[in-house]
């Protein structure tokens, strides 16, 4: 008997996105509860297109958090990002994207920088440098060069809410890309095997002949460019850039990494994972919908649901 | 040779050891330096400098310096908590939903109930992170989410009416005008930590900090010294709440967001390693000074005041980078 719950439990730890993807199910159940007939083709969609920048978000925040470190400047990044595209749109739409995307790498690099070569702690580097974008993006806000209204161009915004076949939203094939490109490069590739190393146990890859501080800075670099694309994606969902566009994506982005199984303490863990987690989040966030009370207790309910599952998974699976 | 090993410990205590006074005072020194510096080029910027905007400077410094010390408490026991602003704004509309049309006695009593609750609200967060073994920073953020909510539920907007009594607390300047009663403030911060540190519990805090592993080898009690250090720093952040609302005479359920970042800031300027069991509170108590200092400079200068946070961050990442710097060089 107990031999089979242990075995149980050991698949259960194997295969823990199997659970994950039990989960989401679950809610979906809930929903198809609390209002029958709310589960449908235009839902899922629904859930799909609002996933898609968090799931992209969280996906430099997989890259970073895999080699043991963290970036809290995702959300500032991609506020900055989607808000310099939009202002800079009445000169040239490709060189407003193209400008957005730079903010990410540029950002990404300095983070890089900071953490590979000067060995600063990637919390305090990723919080000053949020914290310099932010303040940056707000003159910039009230200087002349953005005077104009920030416009969301037609291709931005076909991006972020524009669907396929009438359900299968265009940002889904961006995020779907992302994913198998995540996936199958940081399982197959030298670079993805390179993070797993540094997270795990970064001087043993320092004896191996590893040169970490490109990897760190290339890492962080790709992370910032991550973050511009979700910004741009999530400025195309809403159809609106403000300056405080995607400041509530940064807990959603850390708890979709943490429920997706990867080690906060770097060198295990895997994009799939994240990619459920953020479809976890979202469909969580409808839950909160649904349930018709003010913001302030969807705000409470929302940071204990994301407590109670990061607790179940270390406690239960047996994850640090 | 045995004679010359125990001459050697005997010779220490006599002379001063330069070098470790130097590594132990010497960042928190500067520190101070940076501060008079940056004081002696706002006078000359401002050469009309007096009470007054002394008076400005300390009001503005008194709940950052509040909510340093609550995250150096904690990050002393090698944790993080990125609630702290939360917790502020929790302490702060509490403070104005029981004091709201009474007088200072009662007042105090309400601010006395306020700290209370909010330092089990911190209490709370350590437990959380105890129990759960879940990393600090997913909590912490987490309960950030609970403690606004909390805080957008006890007040939805903005709401004034902190009674003025309570307000001149930390307004006005009893002893001279150059001791404002927000500087007196101050000093519950030494006046808690002081006999702290010197107890068995702020021993363990230290040493829960530098080596948990060493710590727990020698008995200390992991999860209680942990909780207790939350706990610390939510009664700091509760104090922070508490001097927002003296200082501004406002509820404000958002007003917190931006001290949990400053407060990182000031315990990184201050000298306190997030790596846990080093450093003290006089130099983030000095740091928050120098942060609440640079907006004020810049309105002096004529400079866009949003450029504060700006200079902040590039504040913060130029000394990580010359510690980083000075870690690298050591290595070598």
């Amino acid at each position: 008997m107990s031999a089979r719950v242990a075995t149980t439990l050991r698949v259960v730890q194997q295969r823990s996105i199997l659970v994950l993807i039990g989960l989401l199910v679950a809610l979906a159940a809930l929903i198809e509860i609390i209002r029958p007939g709310a589960v449908n083709a235009s839902w899922v969609s629904n859930i799909l297109e609002f996933a898609a920048p968090l799931g992209i978000l969280a996906a430099g925040q997989t890259l970073v958090v895999i080699t043991g470190g963290i970036d809290l400047s995702v959300a500032n990044v991609a506020t900055a990002a989607a808000y310099i595209m939009a202002s800079q749109v009445p000169h040239g739409v490709v060189r407003a994207i193209v400008l957005g995307l730079l903010v990410g790498v540029v950002v990404g690099m300095i983070n890089g920088i900071g953490v590979a070569v000067f060995r600063v702690q990637p919390l305090i580097m990723t919080l000053a440098m949020g914290l310099v974008v932010t303040g940056s993006l707000n003159v910039y806000g009230q200087s002349d060069r953005a005077r104009g209204v920030p416009v969301v161009p037609e291709v931005i915004h076909t991006l972020g809410s524009g669907t396929v076949l009438g359900y299968v939203p265009v940002s889904l094939f961006l995020w779907g890309a992302l994913a198998v490109l995540l996936i199958v490069g940081l399982r197959g590739t030298g670079f993805g095997r390179l993070l797993y190393a540094l997270g795990d146990n970064p001087e043993a890859t320092r004896l191996a002949g590893v040169r970490g501080w490109q990897v760190l800075l290339a890492n962080y670099t790709a992370c910032g460019l991550l973050s511009a694309v979700a910004g741009l994606v999530l400025a195309g969902t809403v159809n609106a850039a403000d300056l405080g566009l995607a400041t509530i994506l940064l807990l959603p982005s850390v708890a979709a990494v943490v429920i997706g199984g990867t080690s906060i303490f770097g060198g295990s863990g895997s994009y799939s994972g994240t990619f459920v987690g953020a479809l976890i989040l979202t469909v969580l966030n409808s839950v909160l919908t649904l349930l018709d009370v003010p913001d302030a207790v969807k705000q409470v309910l929302y940071g204990a649901i994301i407590v109670l599952l990061a607790a179940v998974y270390t406690r239960v699976l047996g994850r640090d | 040779m045995a004679t010359a090993e125990a001459t050697a410990p005997a010779a220490r205590p006599a002379g001063v050891n330069v070098g470790r006074a130097v590594r132990r005072y010497g960042w928190t020194a500067a520190v101070y330096v940076l501060f008079a510096i940056l004081m002696v080029a706002t006078v000359v910027i401002k050469p009309d400098y007096g009470p007054f905007e002394w008076n400005t400077l300390t009001l503005a410094a008194l709940p950052l310096a509040f909510a340093a010390a609550a995250q150096t408490a904690i990050v002393l026991s090698g944790g993080i908590d990125l609630s702290i602003g939360p917790l502020m704004a929790l302490a702060n509309v509490l403070s104005l939903h029981a004091t709201l049309g009474h007088d200072l006695a009662y007042s105090l009593a309400a601010a006395a109930v306020v700290l209370l609750v909010v330092t089990i609200a911190g209490a709370l967060n350590g437990a959380i992170i105890v129990v759960t073994r879940v990393p600090d920073i997913v909590i912490t953020l987490a309960t950030s989410f609970i403690w606004a909510g909390v805080a957008l539920l006890v007040l939805a907007r903005p709401t004034p009416g902190i009674p003025l009594d309570f307000q001149n607390l930390a307004q006005g300047s009893a002893i001279s005008p150059w001791v404002p009663n927000a500087l007196v403030l101050l000093f519950v911060i030494p006046l808690l930590w002081v006999p702290l540190r010197r107890s068995r519990a702020g021993l363990s805090i230290y040493a829960v900090g530098s080596d948990r592993n060493a710590a727990f080898r020698s008995g200390v009690d992991l999860g209680w010294t942990r909780v207790l250090a939350y706990a610390v720093g939510g009664f700091f952040a509760a104090c922070g709440g508490l001097a927002l609302s003296m200082t501004t005479g406002v509820g404000t359920p958002l007003a917190g967001t931006l001290y949990t970042l400053s407060a990182v800031s000031a315990i990184v300027l201050g000298g306190v390693s997030l790596a846990g069991g080093r450093g003290g509170m006089l130099g983030p108590v000095a740091a928050a000074y120098i942060l609440s200092l640079i907006p004020a400079v810049l309105i002096y200068l004529g400079i866009d005041p949003n450029y504060g946070q700006m200079i902040q961050g590039v504040l913060i990442v130029l000394v990580v980078m010359i510690g980083g710097i000075g870690a690298v060089l050591r290595r070598t």
